[in-house]
């Protein structure tokens, strides 16, 4: 069970405090785009063996979304941060490239 | 015959007895005794009987690792099955009973099992109860379901409380042995808060009877040193009786701790699951003796060779007269030089290895113990007790050389270090060639949530199974674990150990090494489900090669024991038997818990009025006092009817509803979802969210809604009340108000963040108490305080003002189709406003209804109910509500989704109304309609379904609404209902509004 | 406002911790720009104190105030000036962004008093509740079981404890559970 920082009220909680999201930084496509990117917005998702940005709501606690910089082999947490952002911000970035250099980079 | 010695018993009080009973028969025991100590004690060495084969079974363990010596514990409320006697404490008023025989433990039926063995090998009921098919429901099944478990289920609820607990802690030790004593000694120096957990009661571990010299003290002198030292850290904490049960991600662990069942209480918690949070965790838990596998190693007096000498000094109890000690180690010759030392025979040491050189083989030597090397037990002779053993040449194949008459053997296969704790969260295990076991790779523990290790091993559990290399392994583990915790240890010299040096052990894991399958077919592996060295050996012939599958197949190490004795002999035999190393063919996953918790401890105080929290409205005492019938609705308890005497429940419902309808009568709404939504930018936020215009919405008036996802399904609906030019009350379902509250805080603040848009939850800032029916306005009038007539209250709008005295804002809103008033107050005056009304309303005939009349108007009126109506795949353009599917807006949550092909096709299911032909005739919710044909699989074709069905007192008619593919385009046509047994109904598609199409009752 | 009555009217429990309903308490939910000058003067005219830091709790003769979001604050005033206080904030933050709420018939607040206080709510509360990790001034939004609680403590081996109203009594007697004599792990 995950140990997670909210960003917003500083609290570091178990993972019952929180309420998953699901993936990070999803573009939202709406009236009059084109089916195919409709369609994986809705419903395509990456599933990746390693790094991952996912959302999070600190449910019984502030209330309040973040994103989560997470391996999902390891459980390693590289970071937490404002869910006010459309991409990971550039220290987030670079957290996870200290701690994997291979990674391929947020796409 | 197992008895008290006149010495020896370091953690017993003579002082003190205990009377216990076992299978009826009063027993008397000490003070510190464990149940198996104690019937030991009492020459009581048959225990129990056998899972498969009924076999005569004993104690075989001195602790957690026992797998034969399991009983009924206690009785009535407190009664558990399966409870191990060496983990058990013993007290005044115990009371256990041995399982799994009939009609007795000294003669049961169903050892007749243990005479064919060959009818039950491994796979047996793969094998056996194939066919014919219906012979599994009506012949097998109840026949194995008779015979399965070992204990039995208890029958009444638990009278005990369990409860949970959250600790935080730096360093997290579990073992109270010498390496956590040690562990624990240099963390709480270092300032660390350290939680230490033992499971046992006793501090010490095998230090308690193995002794060594440590820094020139005694082993006892030095625990309780020690133990001393470690109380006296303030951030230090002990407790005993507390097993770490489980390690988990990112430092979590799990303690149990046993509080009462040494010491039953009807106040305190029986057992606590304590929630540890660390930042590091150090496993002192030490290793585990194996057993060897020879002929009978399962008869009652086959013991492990520590487990006897731990009843003599712990206990001051001899397992037997005569002990025949077996063993392919040096340590086990402790247990010869024990026994001896208590003026007890030891006829013989059985030395597998060639050569027995060491300090404790000559020690024993010089006692006068015969030791026989490359020797090993061909069979025990007995069968409710060891007779003696048959002595053979360890590399043959059994031929017996030498009959020793005993009482005891004392066997020892060598140890294993307890990795489990390290393994439950991903620690790699490496393969120790030497000592033959898998030890901790510290190169690969589980890792945190910093990516670093955060379980490290100590002590034996580190795999140095000897005591000098073991203390310094801990000590290193617990400066590690505080230096990583982020403190300084403080500088400490190197222990000094003293104590006899050990010879290499040699893998010994058949006896003889060449036993033929009679030897073998007697040769246990797993003692608690009955395998044998024959059955992995079967399993591997049929072509089990994987640990796993073999693991399921023959039931290796599957009991409640896990394997903790079995799992290295199989593991060693199917590697054998597949000529594989041991390392290759892998071990299975170690799970947790360690050892089996309380099903109570899991459930904590979640039980009975705990079990889940009900919500409940400002006027739940008074409906609970006025012959409330509850009904759950979502989280809340609602009335479903007020059911007066004399009357059934569908009386009470026909009751409400026309009195409503004539009458007039008070129906509590609180429980609806209420959010307010305020900022310069919330009509645009609204007009996101809904399917509707909402920014067009005038101030003082209502509007009913739709929310979407942006699947463009349906998820909730509710009247938007337009506060302000920047604020607006959003009403929702009752089961949607938390939902759609987080939902719109979802899009606030990850998709909309620009808009200046704050929400807050006011569901339970207010009583809605709603007064419907041709007379409400009557009532409304009485109560006094502000107009309410028509022209300044109309339909679909609302005002703020008082109400009897209460300040009240009433909206005209109807989800009867009658003249209606919703009226918010504030909930703590809820109960106040609902007597006033009540009051009022008498002269009127006023009573309450429960949400199963609301359902049946509802329906009445083609409103739909969300839930009923909609399952998650439903557009509002199905449910005939196009109307308020905005189509100037250029976007809201939804809209794309609805541009989809299979949204905008014709032939989906359409909302329609139905009339049986039989007007008394209720459909049953959820029927489907039938079109004739069948698909491909044989079934109906199918063209829809009901989802919601009445019969309505109003109309005097059955009515029902339901999905119907096309269901628009076939109003007038009759529709089949197949409703089981043959039967069907038939039902006319009619418009869903089935009365008063106009809307005249409700405007007025 | 005679007529308004709390969840359990002052309901006790003496346990080996006393558990009390506080009965109605004033509580108003004002959300906006805590750094905005504007809201910090209403809040110091609401309650006489300043905006606290994050996750803290400050108290005074007019009231209190509590950090419990980066864009919310609690103010918890006497229940009987609630509505007058709203409406001063309301009229003082004209023209700036903000929502304020009465939201004090919405909530049940207890009061766990006693030593082992910190332990009947670390039975609950997935939060370190050890004195050197919480304290006065502090406050959680947390969960107790399963239900949703903020907390904090007004003195040592005192803590007052909010969760919504419809819970109350659930919450009344999940705590009484937890506080029962002969009950306490005597670790915090």
């Amino acid at each position: 069970m995950l140990m997670l920082k909210c960003p917003n009220c500083g609290v570091t909680a178990e993972e019952t405090e929180f309420a998953p999201g699901g993936e990070a930084h999803l573009k939202r496509y709406t009236a009059g785009s084109e089916d195919q990117a409709f369609s994986d917005y809705l419903f395509a998702r990456k599933n990746p063996r390693g790094v991952h940005f996912e959302r999070w709501r600190h449910a019984f606690g502030c209330g309040k979304w973040f994103h989560v910089a997470r391996c999902t082999a390891t459980l390693e947490v590289f970071g937490t941060y404002s869910a006010q952002t459309s991409t990971p911000p550039d220290n987030i970035i670079a957290a996870v490239k200290a701690k994997r250099p291979d990674w391929e980079g947020f796409k | 015959m197992s008895t008290r010695l006149t010495s020896g018993g370091s953690v017993i009080d003579r002082e003190t007895s205990v009377s216990f009973t076992f299978n009826g028969k009063k027993f008397k025991g000490h003070k510190g005794d464990t149940l198996a100590s104690a019937l030991l004690a009492n020459g009581q060495t048959l225990v129990g009987r056998s899972f498969k084969y009924h076999r005569p079974r004993g104690i075989m363990a001195s602790g957690v690792e026992e797998p034969n010596a399991l009983v009924n514990m206690g009785q009535g409320n407190r009664f558990e099955p399966n409870q191990r006697t060496t983990t058990t404490e013993v007290f005044d008023g115990l009371t256990a009973k041995s399982q799994n025989h009939w009609p007795s433990l000294e003669f049961d039926i169903g050892a007749i099992n243990n005479k064919v063995p060959r009818l039950l090998p491994a796979g047996f009921y793969y094998k056996t109860f194939m066919k014919p098919q219906w012979a599994w429901k009506h012949l097998f099944e109840p026949i194995i379901r008779h015979s399965a478990g070992l204990g039995n289920a208890p029958k009444e609820a638990d009278a005990d409380r369990y409860e949970y607990f959250y600790a935080y802690v730096d360093v997290l030790i579990v073992g109270g042995g010498m390496a956590g004593l040690a562990a624990a000694r240099e963390a709480g120096a270092s300032g660390a808060k350290v939680l230490l957990l033992e499971q046992t009661a006793n501090l010490g571990g095998r230090l308690a009877v193995d002794s060594a010299t440590i820094d020139g003290k005694p082993s006892a002198e030095w625990i309780a040193q020690t133990t001393a030292e470690l109380e006296a850290m303030e951030n230090v904490t002990i407790r005993t009786r507390m097993m770490g049960s489980g390690v988990f991600d990112h430092g979590y662990a799990m303690g149990y701790e046993r509080i009462t069942d040494h010491a039953p209480s009807d106040t305190a918690p029986r057992h606590r699951l304590w929630r540890i949070r660390a930042k590091r965790i150090v496993t002192a838990t030490g290793a585990l003796e194996r057993p060897i596998s020879f002929a009978g190693n399962d008869i009652p007096g086959v013991m492990l060779a520590s487990a006897v000498r731990d009843y003599a000094t712990l206990f001051g109890v001899s397992a037997g007269d005569r002990t025949v000690v077996v063993t392919n180690n040096d340590d086990a010759y402790r247990t010869a030089i024990t026994m001896k030392n208590a003026g007890l025979e030891v006829p013989v040491i059985l030395n597998a290895r060639t050569e027995a050189n060491g300090a404790l083989p000559n020690q024993a030597r010089a006692l006068g113990i015969r030791v026989e090397t490359g020797k090993g037990i061909s069979s025990v002779n007995g069968y409710k007790f060891v007779t003696g053993v048959e002595i053979c040449s360890q590399a043959g194949e059994g031929t017996p050389l030498e009959t020793i008459p005993c009482d005891v053997v004392a066997m020892s296969g060598g140890w294993s270090p307890v990795v489990h704790l390290w393994s439950h969260c991903g620690g790699k295990l490496n393969w120790d060639e030497a000592n033959a076991m898998f030890s901790p790779d510290p190169s690969r523990p589980p890792l945190g949530a910093d990516g670093n290790g955060f379980v490290l091993t100590a002590g034996t559990a580190s795999g140095d199974l000897h005591s000098a290399p073991a203390l310094q392994n801990a000590i290193t583990a617990g400066r590690q674990a505080a230096t990583e915790a982020g403190f300084t240890p403080t500088e400490s010299a190197a222990p000094l150990v003293i104590t006899e040096a050990e010879e290499p052990m040699l893998p010994v894991w058949s006896m003889p090494a060449g036993a033929p399958y009679k030897l073998r077919a007697k040769s246990w592996l797993d003692f608690q489900n009955d395998v044998k060295v024959s059955d992995v050996r079967l399993a591997a012939q049929e072509g089990y090669e994987s640990v796993d599958h073999t693991k399921r197949y023959t039931t290796l190490g599957m009991a409640t024991d896990q394997g903790k004795l079995s799992n290295i002999n199989g593991l060693a035999i199917l590697a054998d038997s597949v000529n594989a190393p041991i390392p290759k063919v892998g071990t299975t996953t170690f799970r947790p818990p360690y050892t089996p918790i309380s099903l109570g401890s899991i459930a904590g105080e979640a039980r009975g009025n705990l079990f889940k929290p009900t919500r409940k409205s400002p006027i739940d005492t008074w409906q609970d006092a006025n012959d409330a019938v509850w009904e759950p609705v979502a989280d809340w308890r609602r009335p479903y009817t007020y059911r007066r005497s004399g009357e059934t429940t569908g009386q009470a419902v026909t009751r409400e509803i026309m009195n409503t309808r004539t009458g007039v009568s008070i129906l509590d709404a609180s429980t609806l979802g209420k959010i307010l939504v305020k900022g310069p930018d919330a009509a645009k936020f609204l007009d996101l969210l809904y399917t509707n215009m909402m920014s067009s919405l005038k101030v003082g008036k209502c509007r009913y809604g739709l929310m979407c996802t942006e699947n463009g399904f349906l998820f909730d609906d509710g009247v938007v009340a337009r506060l302000s030019d920047d604020e607006f009350l959003c009403h929702t379902t009752t089961g949607g108000s938390d939902n759609v509250y987080a939902w719109m805080e979802e899009w606030l603040q990850t998709e909309w963040w620009d808009l200046e848009v704050y929400t807050t939850n006011v569901t339970e800032q207010f009583a809605q108490i709603a007064i419907v029916g041709p007379n409400a306005r009557k009532v409304l009038e009485k109560l006094g305080g502000m107009d309410v007539s028509s022209e300044a209250l109309p339909f679909m709008s609302f005002t703020d003002g008082t109400l009897a005295g209460i300040k009240a804002r009433p909206f005209r809103i109807s989800f009867s189709g009658e003249l209606s008033y919703e009226i918010a107050v504030p909930n703590a005056q809820g109960q106040a406003f609902w007597d006033k009304v009540m009051e009022a309303g008498e002269e009127f005939g006023i009573m309450p209804y429960g949400t199963e009349a609301l359902h049946v108007m509802r329906a009445d009126k083609g409103f739909i109910m969300i839930g009923d109506e909609t399952d998650g795949t439903v557009i509002p353009q199905d449910l005939k509500l196009g109307w308020a599917v905005s189509k100037k807006k250029e976007d809201f949550i939804g809209k794309r989704a609805m541009e989809r092909e299979f949204l905008q096709r014709s032939d989906r299911k359409q909302l329609v109304g139905l009339l049986t032909e039989n007007p008394a005739d209720v459909l049953p919710d959820g029927a489907h309609a039938v079109e004739g044909g069948k698909n491909r699989y044989g079934q109906e074709n199918m063209i829809g379904h009901v989802t919601s069905t009445y019969f309505s007192p109003t109309l005097n008619h059955s009515i029902a609404m339901a999905l119907i593919k096309s269901g628009s385009k076939r109003m007038g046509e009759v529709l089949t209902f197949p409703i089981g047994n043959n039967k069907t109904i038939k039902a006319t598609v009619v418009d869903p509004v089935f009365y008063d199409k106009e809307g005249e009752r409700q405007n007025v | 406002m005679s007529n308004a009555v709390s969840i359990l009217n002052g309901a006790t429990f003496n346990g080996a911790v006393k558990i009390t309903e506080a009965g109605l308490r004033g509580m108003i939910t004002l959300r906006g720009d805590l750094s905005s000058a504007q809201l910090k003067a209403a809040v110091s005219a609401a309650v006489g104190l300043d905006i606290p830091a994050q996750r803290k709790v400050d108290h005074g003769p007019m009231g209190g105030v509590a950090w419990m979001s980066p864009d919310e604050v609690l103010l918890l005033v006497e229940y009987d000036k609630a509505d007058a206080i709203t409406a001063d904030i309301s009229n003082a933050l004209t023209g700036e962004h903000h929502m304020v709420v009465n939201v004090s018939d919405a909530r049940a607040v207890f009061l766990v008093a006693g030593k082992g206080s910190r332990e009947v709510l670390a039975k609950g509360a997935p939060v370190d509740l050890s004195p050197d990790a919480f304290g006065i001034g502090d406050i959680r939004r947390s969960r107790i079981g399963q239900l949703v609680a903020a907390f904090w403590m007004t003195e040592d081996e005192t803590f007052e404890l909010v969760c919504f109203r419809s819970v109350g009594a659930f919450m009344f007697d999940w705590l009484s559970t937890a506080a029962r004599e002969g009950s306490l792990p005597e670790y915090l």
